[in-house]
């Protein structure tokens, strides 16, 4: 790792999130500086889906600030942070299922398109100019994902690997420069995640992209992260090196020792 | 002869059908998108109509054209009606956004009356002649059936509506954003799609379409008050769930069904029977096929 001072891109200052009397996050300060690749890690019901929640403006933090390129991001609207430049994939795929392989990607095109209905309606030259640039970066994101074969079949229709890898390619058309991925591994076998690391490492050099990635599995965690936050109970209980993170006894208390 | 006689019947039953096609389609892409049985779309019809008249006869007093007359009272209403179905849904339904479908239903149902009542004050409860537009001529075609001028003009208005929204439906940003909100509100929220706009803009296509549906049935009917918002809108419904309510393909279907259905009824010399045969359709289809002739098995989404 290089010293030299790096931008940060996000700052969380002491977030908290409550439902009811569950304190779900407690004070989690955590920041990323720009172009690093972070492992958010913890046992079950951490609140590592929440911390992602709250970044991406599900919903508001009860307390706290999160900065996201310089800008305070805590409670606005989840389309918005996403135009600024945050973007996701879920635990649980959440394509559009009913909808084309194309058009999950197109879609996320589409809200940062220059046309608009009117000039659709009317078939002024700028909605084909608009529609044709938009279906063309579409097909270029699916082929970096080997889907571009698959442009015209329905999202549903595709095997679980390439679910997982769509959802990937439609959080990037938004042009992030945040992916939030929350554990994109899942589910998929040891050969399927090699490749899927591989991609995750391409993609951040290729986009500029500064990565935050929920996982479960360890070894993959400790293989490819700059640095890694623990969560445990709502509660940031570690930080640092993968090296770090493996010999701090109380993260192997909390989630390793189980393993042990 | 009965061949032809069938076919009359039929020709009359499309135009009723239309009438309920049109106001099926903004039930059906209102569920759709926030799973709410709007039940003021009826009360936007009526209100589109008046809107329809007003505008029908100043500018026959004018001095323009019929044609001219139509579509500009057509467009007037529209707009309007779909300024009003937006502002329906800001005041009355988005501070629901999180409350239980029960309240939001009853709330809709308040709206109702409130677009009934209103119009009562306004306009007092009797019914009032809406001006011919067109002159009606009757064609006769292959020997026999009878066609008139008015039914010509539903047809052709319900066509070009239809491909309108289609296009906007399958072609646009604003249309791709309508069905990805109503696969999934929270992947599409996060997905950098403006949800609240985009559920403004389905109440706006809705209402439009109701309004059009309220202009053909004054010129239709010849008559509207305050109150006639209600069985259309109920039988729009009945049309919306035969087709599988949420599905567009499906509530054009249901409508000309439905109205086919009706004027079969009424044909054979049952038409005291006609509105409880609609309902009857409701019962019969929500016992054997719940999810409609379109609808898909959709499991709920969690």
């Amino acid at each position: 790792m290089t010293a030299s001072p790096a931008k940060v891109l996000l700052d969380v200052k002491e977030a908290s999130r409550s439902f009811g009397g569950l304190k779900a996050l407690s004070e989690v300060s955590l920041h990323i500086n720009k172009g690093e690749l972070i492992g958010l890690i913890g046992p079950n019901g951490a609140g590592k889906t929440t911390l992602f929640n709250l970044l991406t403006g599900v919903y508001p933090p009860s307390s706290g600030t999160i900065i996201l390129n310089d800008q305070s991001v805590g409670g606005m609207k989840p389309y918005k942070i996403n135009r600024m430049g945050a973007a996701r994939t879920f635990q649980n795929i959440r394509l559009f299922t009913a909808m084309t392989v194309l058009d999950n990607v197109k879609i996320a095109y589409h809200q940062h398109a220059k046309h608009s209905m009117f000039t659709s309606m009317l078939r002024l030259p700028k909605h084909f100019k608009g529609e044709d640039e938009i279906t063309r970066q579409a097909m270029e994101m699916l082929k970096i994902f080997n889907l571009a074969d698959q442009a015209h079949e329905y999202a549903g229709n595709m095997s679980y690997g390439n679910q997982r890898r769509l959802e990937i390619a439609r959080a990037l058309a938004a042009g992030p420069k945040l992916l939030l991925l929350d554990e994109p591994a899942a589910g998929m076998n040891p050969n399927e995640t090699r490749d899927l690391m591989n991609l995750i490492a391409w993609i951040r050099k290729e986009f500029d992209l500064t990565i935050l990635l929920i996982e479960h599995d360890m070894s993959l965690v400790m293989g490819v992260c700059d640095r890694i936050y623990v969560l445990d109970r709502g509660m940031l209980i570690a930080n640092g090196t993968p090296v770090e993170i493996r010999n701090n006894p109380k993260v192997i208390e909390a989630y390793l020792g189980q393993e042990a | 002869m009965a061949m032809e006689y069938f076919i009359q019947q039929l020709i009359n039953g499309i135009s009723v059908g239309s009438i309920y096609a049109l106001i099926a389609l903004g039930y059906t892409m209102v569920y759709g998108i926030i799973k709410l049985i709007n039940f003021a779309h009826g009360d936007v019809f009526m209100v589109g109509s008046f809107i329809g008249l007003y505008s029908a006869r100043n500018l026959a007093n004018a001095g323009l054209p019929p044609v001219l007359v139509l579509l500009l009272s057509l467009v007037i209403s529209m707009t309007v009606s779909a300024l009003l179905g937006i502002s329906i849904e800001r005041l009355a339904y988005k501070p629901l956004r999180k409350a239980s479908r029960i309240a939001v239903l009853i709330t809709a149902i308040g709206v109702s009356f409130l677009l009934e009542y209103t119009g009562v004050a306004i306009v007092g409860p009797q019914a009032q002649g809406f001006p011919e537009i067109l002159n009606k001529k009757q064609y006769t075609l292959f020997g026999s059936i009878q066609v008139d001028s008015n039914q010509i003009m539903i047809l052709g208005t319900t066509i070009v509506l239809m491909i309108i929204l289609q296009f906007i439906v399958h072609r646009t940003k604003i249309g791709k954003a309508m069905r990805a909100v109503s696969y999934d509100m929270e992947a599409a929220r996060l997905m950098g799609i403006n949800v609240d706009r985009t559920i403004s803009a389905t109440f706006a296509i809705g209402s439009a379409l109701a309004a059009a549906a309220g202009v053909i049935f004054g010129m239709t009917y010849n008559s509207v008050d305050p109150m006639m918002g209600v069985l259309p809108g109920l039988k729009a419904f009945v049309a919306a769930v035969l087709g599988g309510i949420g599905s567009i393909p499906g509530a054009l279907v249901g409508g000309l069904l439905l109205g086919t259905v009706e004027t079969e009824v009424s044909s054979l010399g049952y038409s005291s029977w006609r509105d409880g045969v609609a309902f009857a359709v409701l019962i019969l289809i929500l016992i054997f096929k719940p999810s409609g002739l379109f609808g898909k098995n959709v499991r709920e989404k969690v």
